[in-house]
């Protein structure tokens, strides 16, 4: 999935660690094309931090954002999330994705619907959907299809499975396909058939082909238990699960 | 602030269906309870238990007050607990909640209405002073089960509590400070211990020791308080599923053994603490 343009560069110019804290500027060379990610925000001229993390960039594209942790949810247009129906209204759905409001689903972001054929989703079911509106004076919303395309593109009701909560950084982790994580995946592979929805707002949903409760448990526990370790001790963990 | 929806349908399916097979999440046995930590803070009569994710911290404070007309020659105990959104977001802060007023009736029972306390003991001047002791609980962390890990708190707190020496010459009371004369300890009777267990499908499965999400799909619950004499100081089943005179005695079994092994547990983590000093 990466491709070469896209590996990230690191900037070492200035400060030894990137580690950037609220409230510090942030000097950028560049000024032509600039795309700021989470954790900065522009004032007037000079970019600013508002997060703690590590401060990276791609070089070859002036994107700059901010790596760290975090378990609140803030939403961010694009993401895909995993959401549980807390409402059900005659125009839209409420989901709660772990973010400070509930997100709105609206009955006719399913594809091929129309007000007659309405998607059947009860209370409390899980909602896999992928966020079109994120603005911080509004109520987010959620789609469940591309409006382009119509298709439902994988996102839709989640049936049975189980859900992992975990920290927003180890499903970024996860959802950027780092190798120690994708070989841990491919290990569990090996032996059981699973479905994987990871939604950026720290939940991941898993449900094995065989909805075995043993192997579900199982996986479970490796996938947890690896959210935090670095990539040494995964690697070790892959080793210790041949045995 | 809205409100943490509880688990989707899909986690409350799992985690039933693994109760049914025998399997929890955290691969416990259905009469397994999860790891228990006791530590003692830095002063007198504080105390921290964990209860796998479950955190609670219990202070013992205490001042001298006026006894009741009615009791004149007794000690008062209160109990406070304080469930606040930090142990979980759907507590409301300000209002106690339902589940609170639960925990603390219950605690109440086990620890005041057993008389593990000696309260007499804690009479200055009849009629005139008497110790009044006050336990305060606070839930850091609530995944489940918080009962067990409060009365732990509580009992262990009390337990290590040293409050200050006095003399009596005849109606002139002298307070020792810390400094001048060592604390005395309560005197307690016994160290009651709850012991929770959930039910599900009417019954038919019983689990110790619940987490929150096994909490949030249980049909019944039920707690028993015991000591270390096998003496059931309190009893608890606030509604849910009934049940079998066979499963009530099969939990009391349960309980019995477990409230030996954490007595045991509360005294070496007091034996510990004691030759740190």
């Amino acid at each position: 999935m990466t491709s070469n343009e896209d590996k990230m560069e690191i900037d070492h110019e200035g400060t030894e660690l990137d580690v950037v804290l609220p409230g510090d500027p942030i000097n950028i060379a560049r000024k032509d094309d600039l795309k700021l990610g989470p954790g900065l925000t522009l004032t007037q001229d000079s970019v600013i931090c508002i997060k703690a993390g590590l401060l990276k960039h791609f070089n070859k594209k002036n994107k700059w954002y901010v790596e760290s942790n975090q378990k609140r949810y803030i939403p961010a247009e694009g993401d895909p999330v995993i959401g549980i129906v807390t409402y059900k209204g005659g125009e839209y759905y409420r989901l709660d994705i772990g973010s400070a409001h509930q997100a709105i689903l609206p009955i006719l972001a399913f594809p091929n619907v129309n007000k007659k054929s309405r998607p059947i989703l009860n209370i409390g079911s899980l909602v896999y959907a992928r966020i079109t509106l994120a603005n911080k004076d509004m109520e987010p919303e959620v789609a469940c299809c591309n409006p382009k395309t119509n298709k439902d593109e994988g996102f839709g009701e989640l049936k049975n499975g189980f859900v992992i909560k975990c920290s927003l950084r180890y499903c970024r982790r996860i959802i950027s396909q780092e190798t120690e994580i994708c070989s841990l995946l491919k290990k569990l592979g090996e032996k059981h058939e699973i479905n994987l929805a990871i939604g950026m707002n720290g939940r991941i949903w898993i449900r094995l082909k065989s909805d075995d409760t043993r192997d579900t448990i199982y996986c479970y526990d490796v996938i947890k238990r690896a959210e935090n370790l670095d990539n040494d001790d995964i690697s070790e963990l892959i080793n210790s699960l041949n045995d | 602030m809205v409100k943490e929806f509880e688990s989707s349908i899909n986690e409350k399916d799992f985690i039933l269906q693994g109760i049914k097979e025998g399997l929890r999440l955290d691969n416990r046995d259905k009469y397994d309870f999860r790891q228990i930590g006791i530590t003692f803070g830095p002063d007198y009569g504080r105390s921290e238990v964990t209860l796998g994710n479950t955190r609670v911290l219990a202070k013992v404070s205490c001042e001298v007050t006026r006894p009741y007309q009615d009791r004149p020659a007794e000690g008062m105990i209160t109990l406070n607990t304080e469930l606040s959104p930090m142990a979980f977001p759907s507590v409301e802060p300000g209002r106690p909640s339902e589940e609170e007023i639960l925990v603390s009736r219950i605690l109440e029972k086990a620890i005041k209405r057993s008389r593990s306390i000696d309260t007499e003991g804690l009479c200055i001047v009849a009629n005139e002073k008497v110790w009044s002791i006050r336990v305060d609980m606070h839930f850091l962390d609530h995944d489940g089960n918080i009962i067990d890990a409060a009365c732990i708190a509580a009992i262990s707190a009390l337990a290590h509590f040293r409050r200050p020496d006095i003399t009596v010459i005849g109606e002139e009371v002298t307070i020792h400070s810390i400094e001048q004369r060592n604390p005395v300890p309560l005197s307690i009777h016994h160290m009651p211990i709850c012991v929770t267990f959930a039910f599900f499908e009417n019954g038919e499965y019983v689990v110790v020791d619940p987490t929150l999400q096994e909490e949030q799909i249980r049909q019944g619950d039920m707690t028993m308080t015991l000591n270390v004499h096998k003496e059931i100081c309190a009893l608890s089943k606030a509604g849910g599923t009934p049940l079998k005179m066979e499963t009530i005695i099969n939990c009391s079994q349960i309980a019995t053994t477990r409230a030996k092994w954490i007595t045991e547990q509360i005294q070496a983590a007091l034996d510990a603490e004691k030759s740190k000093k």
